[in-house]
């Protein structure tokens, strides 16, 4: 334990951050410290993708950040990526195109949804798979979120 | 193709309704991130438990000290194999694995005690402080060692589980053609991504807990929890806490009755949460398993007679290691007709990792080791594998080896001739080029961080064809319970289905709007306070419990149709449900069904039950199962064959559904279980070395991503099953089954076309089976 408190700003709250100790991770800080649990852990290694966030704009596996290390720092998690009950366009065609099963993958596959198309508005089908490979999902073989990917990129490109 | 005339003059789909494919009711919930997993419960004053586990695969523990532990600020409680207040074992069909061990440790990874401190932290240093002195033994590492009997036993119950034979026809028949093979397959896991968690709360006073959990079988694991908790099973109860996958692995017991236990010691909620590490000790696996086949087969390539004998390397505890060698064994044959057979199979026991369920239970080992004997007879009658398939296709009535006629609807031959009118891959050998004619290394296999040259990659197709048995077998009685209660236009449906990410939620709603004709159903908690579900496995569920909800909402239905029929003096059979409308189908009669059950209270629970089975005799013979599905499977793979390296260009598929209540979850199932038979040709494998697991981690097990996946074509074969409750049959287990042969035969296939035999009888296939 250390008796350092510091300051996170997460979804354009800050966050102070009592109880820390030294090194602890960033998944592990939103989740235990801060309570915001949409943010996953399932390899706590960099490997699965699951516990992704943005951090000053780029996307990152949370267990592999250190929380202390994030202040002064733009964090965004999928808590913040849209009001309850009111999804992002990603986050409905996830629900729509069937790319959700048991959903524990989704939350760091919205992230990092959101990130790729930020950044290429038409991605094609090697850009897809090559940007989201980070990200496992055991669930669906990846068939239906490619889909989802799929039908925002034409939407978006068709309402620009 | 000619065209169902009567399919168009059919009144289009109620939306929501069966054949619809509504979304999740959790869908929003799980992309906000909002959906509560096990691993998201809390409480307050909550206490976080460890396990210690064995460094060992097999010794005698001398001494456990746990003084240690006790000198640390923030431990609660400290608890062993001598805090266990019910009996001392659990396990699913023998009761053989300890709570704590207390004299042996047969496998790395069993637990040996367990801590209960204020955060996970001081809980985990906890663990390091106890000392326990083991005296090493020799571990049992090698089944046939076990066959042998050349090893002490290393358990009381002994060490082979279970041995059956199975004696069919004429053991002598042959044929012009006999091909012989031994095949291995690695021991998979299942990497649900939702690791274990539970949380429990003590009743006050301590005479009962509830346990919030992901689990498979919320009423199996109740009835093992309050025995080893020697509580009456009514001061146990269970609630599902979100689950992450499943996919066998949280059919037995992991942390739920040490969660319990601690609950209880200290009066005050504990939450337990395993690693990724621990998980990989904490849950069973697919069981590894080496299988010899010798099929005799005429020279035009028909089955004549096949000789086979399995083993399972059941690891240190029994879980389902007899359930999965029923299964191997019974379908020795494949989708095929084969009238003479001998059978001999074994799950041992050694101290290795435990293992039981995964998707596809037995049937998949047995697949790969049947699949790739008939591309070996396809080859020595001169025709492909397509046809050697479809000459030995199994229909309706056909026998297996067990003597159990294949009642069940079998459309092996469709699956086949579907599967190969499947378009071939618009992607060249190699993968398309980049824009400027170069090829793109992210097409090629091994991706752009290997060095594969395109001039150097062969294509091959294979296939994969196979048959599973759904449900549960061998006399045991599987049922699953529903509740429904009809009042004001809305039903409430309450059941104890495990929802592990399958969607059986989406279904049950779709049953009870199209049964009862409302459009607002509600889906009470998922907990044991309703009958049992049985487990979601063995495919079961949709065909189980959607049977259950069915069954359910239609007596709800018929105590409508009474108030209906007294209030309007109809005699209750001249109603029916016609879209959200009471109609009288001799009379005018049409009003709502929100205003016909206004103020109703109806409320009606149903077991549904399958038909009996029966155990194997002696000589394997009796209806052991329940009923079948099937479903072709054709890969096309690129292979570099001096790097050893496959990308899998496409899979395509043609599954027996019977009926798809809910087409895009039915492709969801196709899609992931194809991933995870993928997964098992080419890179899934748990590997240890003198029994100590040396890659318990996603670094090093490997999993199936975005670019290992190929596009998927798929055609739903839909021939309602008449001994469904609602014609449909399970999806969720054969897709994983047959494409890991059929991707197998491919990279064969490709290395013929290079000039290159290799016989690839292992999976995973590595680099080196393919290079060597």
């Amino acid at each position: 334990m250390s008796n350092e408190v510091f300051t996170l700003r997460v979804n354009g709250i800050d966050h102070d951050v009592a109880d820390s100790w030294l090194g602890e991770s960033l998944l592990d800080v939103l989740r235990d410290r801060i309570g915001l649990m949409g943010s996953k852990g399932a390899c706590t290694q960099g490997e699965c993708g699951s516990c992704s966030v943005m951090v000053e704009g780029s996307l990152v596996c949370s267990c592999l950040v250190m929380g202390a290390t994030a202040v002064d720092q733009e964090i965004v998690t999928i808590e913040g990526i849209a009001p309850v009950g009111a999804p992002s366009d990603v986050q409905q065609a996830f629900v729509d195109a069937g790319a959700v099963q048991c959903g524990f993958c989704t939350p760091g596959l919205v992230m990092a949804v959101h990130d790729l198309l930020e950044r290429t508005g038409s991605p094609t089908d090697t850009e897809i798979r090559e940007e989201l490979a980070g990200n496992v999902c055991r669930c669906t073989g990846y068939g239906r979120i490619i889909d989802a990917v799929q039908q925002v990129a034409v939407r978006r490109g068709g309402s620009a | 193709m000619t065209v169902d005339e009567r399919s168009r003059v059919s009144a289009p789909l109620r939306p929501g309704t069966i054949g619809d494919s509504p979304v999740r009711p959790d869908g929003i919930e799980k992309v906000q991130g909002s959906y509560a997993f096990s691993s998201d419960l809390s409480a307050d004053g909550c206490l976080f438990g460890a396990t210690l586990r064995s460094p060992h695969p097999y010794a005698r523990i001398a001494s456990i000290d746990v003084s240690g532990a006790w000198k640390i600020s923030g431990v609660e409680a400290v608890i062993d194999a001598s805090d266990v207040p019910g009996q001392i074992t659990y396990g699913l069909i023998a009761e053989d694995q300890p709570v704590f061990a207390s004299e042996f440790v047969r496998y790395v990874g069993e637990p040996v005690a367990a801590v209960a401190a204020s955060d996970p932290e001081t809980a985990r240093r906890a663990l390091d402080a106890i000392e326990v002195t083991y005296e090493v033994l020799t571990p049992l590492l090698d089944p046939e060692v076990a066959i042998a009997g050349d090893h002490p036993l290393i358990h009381p119950d002994g060490n082979v589980i279970r041995h059956q034979r199975i004696v069919h026809g004429d053991p002598a028949a042959s044929g012009d053609i006999v091909v012989e093979g031994t095949y291995e397959i690695g021991m998979q896991d299942q990497a649900f991504l939702g690791l274990e968690a539970a949380i429990a709360h003590p009743d006050p006073g301590g005479d009962g807990v509830e346990l919030h959990v992901a689990t498979q079988w919320l009423h199996e694991d109740q009835k093992q929890i309050a025995a080893c908790l020697g509580m009456p099973v009514d001061k146990v109860r269970l609630v599902l806490g979100g689950v992450g996958g499943a996919f066998g692995a949280r059919e037995d017991i992991s942390l739920q009755v040490h969660t319990c236990l601690l609950a209880l010691r200290l009066g005050r909620p504990v939450r337990m949460a395993y690693s990724r590490a621990e998980s990989f000790l904490g849950h069973v696996h697919r069981h590894p398993a080496t299988i010899w086949m010798r099929h005799h087969a005429t020279a035009q390539g028909r089955l004549v007679n096949i000789e086979a004998r399995f083993v399972f390397d059941g690891g240190a505890y029994a879980s389902t290691s007899s359930a999965v060698l029923t299964n191997g064994i019974t379908m020795t044959q494949g989708p095929y007709r084969c009238e003479n057979g001998t059978v001999d199979g074994f799950a041992v026991r050694t101290n290795h990792l435990p293992c039981g369920a995964m998707r596809g239970f037995g049937a998949v080992q047995a697949c790969f080791a049947y699949e790739s004997q008939m591309d070996k007879i396809a080859l020595a009658a001169g025709i492909s594998a397509e046809e050697v398939r479809l000459r030995n296709a199994m229909r309706t009535g056909d026998l297996l080896l067990t003597g159990q006629p294949v009642l069940n609807v079998a459309p092996v031959e469709d699956c086949i001739r579907e599967t190969a009118a499947l378009p071939m891959p618009d992607e060249p050998v190699g993968g398309f080029a980049m824009p400027d004619g170069s090829p793109d290394a992210m097409r090629l296999p091994g991706g752009a961080g290997r060095t594969a040259d395109a001039p150097d990659i062969v294509r091959g197709v294979g296939w994969g064809v196979s048959i599973k048995n759904l449900m549960y077998s061998e006399k045991f009685d599987d049922y699953s319970t529903a509740r429904c209660r009809l009042s004001d236009g809305v039903a409430t449906i309450k059941f104890a289905t495990a929802e592990v990410g399958q969607g059986f939620i989406t279904i049950a709603q779709q049953i009870a709007r199209t049964i009862l004709g409302v459009d607002d159903v509600v889906l009470d908690r998922i907990d044991t306070g309703v009958g049992s579900a049985g487990s979601t496995s063995a495919s079961r569920q949709t065909w189980m419990s959607g049977g259950a909800v069915d069954a359910a909402c239609r007596a709800a239905r018929e105590r409508l149709f009474e108030a209906v029929g007294a209030a309007y003096g109809l005699e209750p059979i001249q109603l029916m449900i016609d879209g959200t409308d009471v109609v009288d189908t001799i009379g005018d009669l049409r009003i709502p069904v929100s205003e016909a059950s206004a103020g109703l209270e109806i409320d009606e629970t149903f077991e549904y039950h399958h038909p009996p089975t029966e155990e194997l005799d002696e000589n394997g013979q009796g209806n052991c199962h329940t009923a079948f599905a099937f479903v072709a499977h054709r890969a096309v793979v690129d292979v570099d064959p001096e790097l050893g390296l496959v990308k899998v260009v496409q899979i395509a598929t043609a599954q027996d559904v019977g009926n798809a209540l809910n087409p895009l979850s039915v492709i969801g199932q196709i899609e992931g279980g194809i991933a995870q038979g993928l997964g098992l040709a080419l890179m899934e494998e748990i590997i240890q070395i003198d029994g100590v697991i040396r890659n318990p981690n996603f670094t090093d097990y490997l999993l199936p991503t975005f670019l290992d996946m190929p596009p998927v074509v798929a055609t739903l074969i839909e021939q309602p099953d008449p001994h469904a409750p609602l014609g449909a049959k399970g999806v969720g287990e054969p897709p994983c089954i047959s494409s890991t042969p059929a991707v197998v035969a491919a990279i064969r296939d490709a290395l013929r076309k290079a000039g290159v035999d290799r016989p690839l009888e292992r999976v995973p296939v590595r680099p080196s089976d393919i290079c060597f």
